[in-house]
């Protein structure tokens, strides 16, 4: 069976026609199938959705309880019968809940892998390898200079930083569903035990994770604090929030960035970013070309993102490429409003 | 290397000058010698390489990275040797027995000694043994591209910091100084003498002066003061001295005490006498001074063409003598050292160096009426009164002090040019003002296809209270009609926007500006809350002011 004849790109996203469902549709279907719970992923106004209990949650709490007209919980590992295909979820170690997905048709195995890395955090199930006949990948970081090292040397930069100025505060913009939970379980693998300080935006986020069972150790609102007793201590803030009015709670701030972007220098300096964190919920470069050659796949899709760089590298690599043509999916982090952090949260 | 890879990285994004000072301190008090030293070097700008050139890098990444990759990476980057930097691919190395990175020391004293053709492979190993950043700081050490906004001056104040001394100190010793400074560091911290500057021709740190409001005069009396005209040119200290074989060496020091010897080999010959001059170096053509702008074209150029000099003849106008041959005049009161001055001036008898002359005044009110009118004035400016931008005071009892003593010397700048313009566009600040937008472009009115419309003019981010600054955000925030990135639109209409008075020192034309014009120091001064947008100023009126400045040619 030809792959085109399982998953299709279309208007409202990925279609698979003999399943009859939609992957991470961005307009509102009769069935989605839905990888994880940021919110250019998973919509509201579906008819029936298919995810983890983590991402069926999170989008209650982002859409209220009428987000669908009917939902399924799917376990990690777990198969389901949709139409003429299976459908089976395994981690995809984005963010808590995250999954990719593998659609079997006859012999033809496909995996939508959605969002993913394959970096440690303490935050969400490992990134699971899944051999497959055509591996669906993003190419949010699918350029070679982008490598993220390792994170918990980036929280060691912050630790440093907090330490050479006890007398400012750190302000750390990061997206609030996946890294601002993710930074601080690895501030607390570093050893920092005081409290951390959360921009108002991501406490119900946040309160879910440690719902789940995540450790994050003692968070407290920054709303309400006195300016000076913010001196030395660590906010996390959605990226917006950290150069607006928000910001001005807080004495002489350090501004922190956690993001694969700030890899780039352009980048991390166009954002008035004094201290970029390489912090990434995606894979690297090295991550993608490591992930598409392990899986086996023959055919690669390539999604949102750089896609020509990685394309190129799979011809190279003597596997079939093509990118995949879907509209309304970035990284969260830039497709937040700039003017969010403007209301007082 | 790693470690002052770090350091570069970290300044790169601090906009703060006191953090950066930290920084830096920071560094040099956790680093040991001689490490700390090169790193110095490299900030105040005492090294550089000369084989290691772009072309060679590419060469290293096209070996080792595909063509297409390699294009479509550096076109998102925009650098090279970041783009190389981040790149560069893993070495296959053992997994143990890794030879450690290389230490900046170690960078420094191979380069200097390596040939052309070893070079290559030396970078090759260095960047498979070092980090991101590591390679990054690497690359732009050998291509002498730093680029991280820090002053010779600002690394020098970091060392100062280290044991709490005054970075006129440092200055003042500094040409008799080579990395890695083992001496320097010895005795910022206590651990050894003073170096002492063997230099025939030291920088001796300069006497600033503060400027003087209404109130004060009542305090002043005239009898006390000698006055001078303020030159619109650069402060410069020029020394000459004898070395130990007696032949002269001279030096040319801005005010902070860098040399910018280098920049204007053409005063060289004239500094033949043995002494050290404070004065104005200016842009002479039929002696006649030039005006700043056209002193400005002959700053910051890499290459001091003979063109560049023919066009731009170089001027030492002297007001004070801090040095005559082996004698330190500095302790003498001024009114002494002006009469060693005259003296020296008239010995040295050279057409490139001459005398600032007093102004003679009894009264404030006289004092007031030559500033306001150079040309006339006696012992006037006559001809050079446009590029007069004040008079300066001095007392004729004050002994020359470093830094900027009370009530010894004092400057009155003339009035600046004040006009009244729209504000157009708001940027948001950097650093502490991130979250402000204190950055404005102006415009005035002038006529266009549908009639009258506005034009901007200029750009200016100070001059303003931290209470206005508030008023100002709050008036852009409320009156965005448009956004483009860090950018707002904020109205302006001829019944609604912000007029704000813009004070400024002088015009230059500039085809790079839509309106044709480039304003020197604009600041805002006031803001017009009362004045509705259509009264603010014309492009006319700029033009008028223009006529007065002759047009430049670019060399």
């Amino acid at each position: 069976m030809r792959p085109q004849e399982i998953l299709l790109p279309a208007a409202a996203g990925l279609c698979c026609k003999p399943g009859g469902f939609h992957i991470d549709p961005v307009r509102p279907v009769e069935r989605a199938v839905i990888t994880h719970g940021h919110s250019d992923h998973a919509r509201a106004g579906h008819g029936a959705v298919l995810a983890t209990q983590e991402t069926l949650d999170m989008m209650r709490l982002r859409y209220g309880e009428n987000f669908a007209g009917s939902t399924q919980v799917i376990r990690y590992g777990e198969e389901i019968r949709l139409g003429d295909v299976r459908v089976k979820f395994h981690p995809a170690g984005h963010v808590l809940g995250s999954a990719q997905i593998a659609v079997t048709c006859k012999d033809t195995c496909i995996v939508a892998s959605g969002d993913y890395k394959d970096a440690l955090d303490p935050t969400c199930t490992p990134f699971e390898l899944v051999p497959c006949d055509v591996f669906i990948t993003e190419a949010t970081f699918g350029l070679p200079v982008f490598r993220h090292g390792d994170a918990a040397d980036e929280v060691k930069k912050l630790l440093a930083s907090v330490a050479l100025f006890p007398e400012r505060a750190h302000l750390v913009g990061a997206y609030s569903l996946g890294k601002a939970q993710r930074v601080i379980a690895l501030l607390r693998r570093a050893g920092y035990d005081a409290p951390i300080y959360l921009h108002g935006a991501m406490e119900k986020i946040t309160s879910y994770y440690q719902s789940r069972g995540i450790e994050l150790g003692e968070l407290r609102p920054a709303a309400g604090m006195k300016k000076a007793a913010l001196a030395g201590t660590i906010t996390l803030a959605p990226p917006s929030a950290t150069s607006d009015i928000w910001a001005r709670r807080f004495p002489d701030p350090v501004t922190a960035f956690a993001s694969g972007w700030m890899r780039v220098r352009a980048r991390a300096r166009q954002g008035g970013v004094e201290l970029p964190l390489v912090i990434s919920d995606h894979a690297d470069w090295d991550g993608l070309t490591t992930t598409i050659a392990a899986t086996g796949a023959g055919e690669i899709w390539v999604t949102h993102g750089q896609e020509d760089a990685l394309v190129h590298w799979c011809r190279s690599k003597g596997l079939k490429a093509q990118p995949l043509d879907l509209v309304g999916y970035g990284d969260e982090e830039e497709s937040e409003t700039p003017d969010a952090g403007e209301t007082e949260a | 290397m790693n470690r002052f890879a770090e350091l570069l990285d970290r300044l790169a994004y601090e906009p703060g000058r006191n953090n950066k000072l930290r920084l830096i301190t920071g560094y040099f008090r956790e680093v040991g010698d001689p490490d700390r030293g090169y790193a110095l070097a490299a900030l105040t700008g005492a090294l550089s390489f000369k084989h290691a050139k772009p072309a060679l890098i590419r060469d290293l990444i096209a070996a080792r990275a595909d063509e297409v990759l390699f294009g479509l990476s550096y076109d998102y980057v925009g650098d090279l040797s970041e783009t190389v930097a981040l790149m560069w691919p893993k070495a296959e190395l053992a997994a143990h027995n890794n030879p450690p990175p290389p230490t900046l020391t170690e960078v420094v004293t191979t380069l200097r000694t390596l040939g052309k053709t070893e070079l290559p492979k030396q970078l090759e190993r260095w960047l498979d043994e070092l980090d991101e950043t590591g390679r990054w700081a690497l690359l732009k050490l050998v291509t002498g591209a730093l680029r991280i906004g820090i002053s010779a001056r600002l690394a020098k104040t970091a060392a100062a910091a280290l044991g709490d001394k005054d970075p006129h100190e440092i200055e003042l010793i500094w040409p008799g100084l080579s990395p890695p400074y083992l001496d320097l560091f010895a005795w910022l911290e206590g651990r050894g003498e003073k170096p002492v500057n063997r230099d025939p021709a030291p920088f001796r740190p300069v006497m600033l002066a503060h400027a003087i409001e209404d109130a004060d005069f009542a305090t002043l009396d005239p009898a006390d003061y000698i006055a001078e005209w303020k030159w619109d040119g650069i402060r410069v200290q020029a020394v000459a001295g004898r070395d130990e074989r007696g032949h002269i060496t001279a030096r040319l020091y801005s005010r902070t005490g860098e040399d910018i010897t280098g920049s204007f080999p053409d005063l060289v010959p004239s500094l033949r006498l043995p002494g050290a001059i404070d004065g104005e170096l200016l842009i002479l053509r039929e002696g006649r001074v030039q005006s700043f702008n056209v002193l400005q074209q002959r700053l910051n150029r890499k290459v001091v063409s003979p063109k560049l000099i023919k066009k731009f003849p170089i001027h030492l106008r002297a007001y004070d003598l801090l040095g005559d041959d082996e004698n330190d005049l500095r302790e003498l009161p001024f009114a002494e050292r002006r009469e060693r001055l005259e003296t020296f001036v008239r010995k040295l008898g050279d057409p490139r160096i001459d005398l600032s002359p007093t102004v003679p005044f009894a009264s404030w009110e006289a004092l007031t009426a030559a500033r306001a009118d150079p040309a006339s004035a006696g012992a006037g400016a006559g001809e050079d009164a446009d590029a007069v931008e004040g008079v300066m005071l001095k007392r004729r009892d004050a002994p020359y002090l470093p830094g900027r003593p009370k009530g010894q010397w004092w400057k009155w700048k003339r009035d600046p040019h004040i006009i009244d313009a729209v504000l157009m566009y708001a940027q948001r600040g950097h650093g502490k003002r991130s979250s402000y937008y204190s950055d404005y472009t102006f415009g005035v009115w002038t006529s266009g296809e549908a009639g009258d419309e506005l034009v901007p003019v200029g750009k200016a981010y100070f001059g303003f209270t931290d209470e206005e600054l508030l008023q100002i955000d709050r008036f852009v925030r409320r009156n965005t009609t448009e956004k483009f990135g860090p950018v707002r639109h904020v109205v302006h209409e001829g019944d609604k926007g912000l007029v704000l008075e813009v004070a400024f020192e002088g015009l230059q034309r500039s085809p790079r500006h839509k309106s044709g014009i480039a304003m020197r120091f604009p600041r805002i001064s006031r803001l017009r809350w009362d004045k509705p947008p259509r009264e603010a100023d014309r492009l006319e009126t700029l033009e008028r002011m223009l006529k007065a400045e002759p047009a430049e040619i670019e060399v």
